[in-house]
């Protein structure tokens, strides 16, 4: 903000601020690993602390994550990866489709769909919650990854961003489709598609990393220990006997790790896609 | 994808003619929103005002509205407005600041830093109640009790009560929120163009006022947006209380909220006519409290003008 350069003075301060602020994000994450390399009876009768204590250190915890006991824990891995993958797929293949017959075509009933989309964006899923628990009873899809996915599959958020970014595409390549002999749908797989794949870069990241990481409506729909996803299944383990914090505490540290690899790799998609309502507001 | 619409039959000659496919693509919609958005919210509205029993279900009137007015009631409320509040007064200013900061040219580094401020973001809220939970530990080892031992105080269970209790949740909101919230700004004052502050420099505005002549009511967009989805966020706040008192049932209710209390109503005691009432309550609640808050920033701008 400040055009001229402030004061080198000025600078160090808010330098060595930004450094004190960024040690207190990290530092839960320090603590954290910490814990999982210590036994964890001696994380249940101390407390997570901060001392090193560097004899205690070891990786059995992560030996044990994959041992015949902790089966349920590559089980619950499994099944977060498994309900991440297919939802996300799902949800782009499906939004990408309805954000672009929103953006592209004049039709009778385009207005009140679009304002439906928004409707559904401003009303809070948990209001929602006990209806569709019933419904899903009545669907038989307690219980089922079909249950936790079908129900959000088609999300207003990605539906809302495509069809912002279809808007920008240009309708020629439209009028050359139809005029090479594509059909509509051809149109749309073959040419539009691929001229959104940034977009799909940022939704991708953005649906995936929520269905990694949501909570409440699995908790709703997943009753039998092997249909659990990673955070349900975490969750359970949070017992006050603390008798699992070995899983706990070390299957903690692997949950986060594939999304910290993706965000490395993809920051950019990480902020255009989360800041997608922010900065349209 | 050629064809020849003379041998297809008149179905698929409809279904790839223009006039057609834009339903085709909309579709999707139609059907999630009929099966998945409308008929729950008719049937949680139908609900509130039914007693829900297997097999039979009859109309009660306004009872379980009624009912709301108990103890639990408004100690869920009474818990989410707290916390909103809470993290309403750290998770505006604090991040606004922070990105003005950042955003500055003579900030080295600010790509890391935006980053590092950002990461907690992305774990679960599972993964981060089981963090704070630990580090908020009830024994003397623990993180927060030796923060404590070091400035001269004794060690205290922090979940026990209900104002170390909100401390703990709000400490945990802000290292979850602060940094997505400091992306909004930053990609707010992107949008700022510079030589606004040039000319203002130009006219002797010191920085003081060009940050609130300029940057405030520039960011005014953003900010509104960050306000409203977190009174939203802040009264749908469940999970952070879950992880934090291992499951639904804190003590004395210190950490219930609202979706808890429809959660325990709706499907713990499996009274899913009055946990519909809790929830369109609970709607309510949030629709006035955002219609007041954009009202109050529309009057704001009209007197700015």
């Amino acid at each position: 903000m400040a055009v001229k350069p402030s004061s080198p003075w000025e600078r160090l301060l808010l330098f060595l601020l930004f450094l004190v602020l960024a040690a207190l994000a990290l530092f839960p994450f320090y603590c954290l690993v910490l814990g999982s390399l210590k036994p964890s009876k001696e994380l249940l009768r101390l407390g997570l602390n901060v001392r090193l204590q560097p004899e205690l250190l070891s990786f059995d915890n992560y030996q044990f994550l994959f041992s015949e006991s902790a089966r349920k824990y590559l089980l619950w891995y499994r099944n977060s990866v498994v309900v991440t993958v297919v939802y996300t797929a799902g949800c782009l293949l499906l939004s990408s489709m309805v954000g672009y017959g929103l953006a592209v075509y004049r039709f009778f009933g385009r207005n009140l769909i679009f304002v439906a989309v928004l409707f559904v964006m401003m009303v809070p899923v948990e209001i929602i919650m006990l209806p569709l628990y019933k419904l899903m009873i009545n669907l038989r899809m307690i219980d089922t990854f079909r249950g936790i996915i079908l129900p959000f599959i088609v999300a207003p958020l990605p539906i809302f961003f495509f069809r912002q970014y279809a808007s920008g595409l240009p309708k020629d390549f439209l009028d050359a489709g139809r005029i090479d002999g594509c059909s509509e749908y051809g149109i749309f797989f073959r040419i539009m598609l691929p001229l959104m794949a940034p977009a799909f870069g940022a939704m991708a990241i953005l649906q995936a990393l929520a269905s990694w990481n949501s909570f409440v409506w699995p908790m709703i729909v997943l009753k039998t220990n092997e249909m659990l996803t990673l955070p349900i299944g975490l969750a359970s383990l949070l017992t006050p006997y603390g008798n699992n914090y070995d899983i706990l505490i070390a299957g903690s540290v692997l949950a986060i790790v594939p999304i910290l690899i993706i965000f490395v790799f993809f920051q950019r998609y990480f902020v255009s896609g989360l800041t997608v309502g922010g900065v349209k507001g | 994808m050629k064809e020849g619409p003379k041998q297809a039959g008149a179905a698929k000659q409809l279904f790839y003619s223009q006039r057609v496919a834009p339903y085709v693509f909309v579709l999707p919609f139609i059907l999630s929103f009929l099966i998945f958005f409308a008929y729950p919210v008719v049937s949680t509205i139908l609900m509130s005002f039914q007693e829900v029993l297997p097999g039979q279900t009859r109309f009660i009137g306004f009872d379980n509205y009624e009912r709301l007015w108990n103890d639990s009631f408004f100690t869920a409320l009474k818990n989410n407005t707290r916390y909103t509040i809470w993290t309403l007064l750290i998770l505006i200013p604090l991040p606004l600041v922070l990105a003005v900061f950042l955003n500055s040219k003579a900030m080295r580094w600010s790509g890391f830093f935006r980053s590092a401020l950002f990461i907690p973001t992305l774990t679960s809220v599972v993964v981060a109640g089981t963090i704070f939970r630990l580090i908020f530990g009830q024994t003397d080892l623990a993180v927060m009790n030796m923060l404590r031992h070091a400035f001269g105080f004794e060690t205290i269970n922090w979940l026990a009560d209900s104002t170390t209790g909100m401390f703990v949740l709000v400490v945990l909101a802000t290292w979850r929120y602060a940094g997505i919230n400091l992306i909004y700004f930053l990609s707010g004052l992107q949008t700022i163009p510079q030589d606004l502050y040039e000319s203002a420099e130009i006219d002797g505005a010191n920085r003081w006022n060009r940050f609130w002549r300029i940057t405030v009511p520039l960011l005014k967009p953003v900010t509104i947006y960050v306000i409203t989805i977190s009174i939203y966020g802040g009264y749908a706040m469940f999970t952070e209380s879950y992880m934090l008192w291992s499951g639904n049932h804190s003590p004395n209710d210190i950490g219930l909220t609202m979706l808890g209390y429809i959660y325990r109503s709706g499907i713990e005691k499996n009274e899913l006519g009055f946990g519909s009432s809790i929830g369109l309550t609970l709607l309510a609640i949030m629709l006035v409290i955002n219609i007041i808050q954009l009202k109050f920033f529309g009057l704001f701008k009209k007197e700015e003008d």
